[in-house]
């Protein structure tokens, strides 16, 4: 059942997409483009995700488990870093440039477009050269004062 | 030249906040696109099922839109290939290293009132939208 409701999920974020016209990165760069002509849908959507998945948290923290597994996976981390502010920093860029973010991505994949498929590998290598060799970025310079802390969860935000 | 769409944008931001919100009362995750896939890539990921079907989801969605007529999202870009392939880097590099995106730290950060991801999403959309700023109008034009 976990699974079906994870696919189901996917489902409707894809559709949430599609109808709000967030796979389209010339509507997504319409709104980044404060100094052009302004497109302002990306705040709705905003507006209308964080509403609606804010109500289904609210409801979330007051029961004791999910319906289809043992425990609420709630992200623990509370710290601001150097890694979120330069991830952020570089993603903000990537973004600015092509228009696309992971999400609208992977359901832009569907139509096998050359330059969606080229976005999709290269963002999945990405990810994966910051999966091996992003934790040496930081670790050289943070190791030494921080060796009696224990490491902080690495469970992501997101 | 794109139009202003707010109703299409509400409706459908309201359908992404409800899979948000499903995913975490029905699995008990969290709705983060650059958390499941990274998971995904990682070698030592143990819960590989439940990404795969939120991906395939994600696939299904507008081939099953394509079954009641609509057509394949194959969106026009300008930049080249290669600008293509760079800022694909980038955004996989900087949203793994930044511990998520526009639906991990945008929607389901947001929901949760974390600072962490105000903070992470203030980033990332001014980088961004300086980014545009330049591409689009040159540096201070």
């Amino acid at each position: 059942m976990a699974l079906l409701a994870s696919f189901v999920c996917g489902l409707i974020f894809g559709a949430g997409l599609l109808i709000s016209g967030m796979t389209d990165p010339q509507k997504v760069l319409g709104f980044l483009d404060l100094f052009g002509a302004w497109d302002a849908t990306l705040a709705f959507v905003m507006a209308g995700a964080v509403a609606v998945a804010g109500t289904g948290f609210a409801i979330a923290r007051q029961r004791t488990a999910p319906a289809f597994s043992a425990r609420f996976l709630w992200p623990d981390r509370i710290d601001i870093d150097a890694p979120l502010v330069s991830g952020a920093v570089l993603f903000g860029i990537g973004w600015g440039v092509a228009g696309i973010c992971p999400g609208p991505a992977l359901v832009n994949l569907a139509g096998l477009s050359l330059p969606i498929v080229v976005f999709v590998v290269a963002m999945l290598a990405g990810m994966i050269g910051q999966n091996l060799f992003g934790k040496n970025l930081w670790r050289r310079r943070t190791l030494a004062p921080r060796i009696d802390n224990p490491p902080l969860p690495s469970r992501a935000d997101g | 030249m794109h139009d202003f769409t707010p109703v299409s944008g509400l409706l459908g931001g309201i359908l992404i906040g409800l899979a948000a919100a499903l995913l975490m009362l029905l699995t008990g995750r969290i709705a983060g696109v650059t958390g499941i896939v990274g998971g995904l890539l990682q070698p030592d990921t143990a819960d590989r099922s439940w990404r795969i079907a939120f991906i395939a989801g994600l696939i299904a969605a507008p081939l099953i839109a394509a079954l009641f007529g609509a057509p394949l999202p194959r969106p026009a870009m300008n930049a080249s290939l290669v600008v293509i392939a760079i800022a694909g880097l980038l955004v996989g590099f900087g949203t793994r290293m930044g511990n998520g995106c526009t639906s991990g730290h945008g929607v389901c950060g947001f929901a949760r009132l974390s600072g962490r991801s105000i903070v992470a999403t203030f980033i990332f959309m001014t980088a961004a939208i300086v980014t545009v700023a330049i591409v689009r109008h040159g540096i201070g034009g």
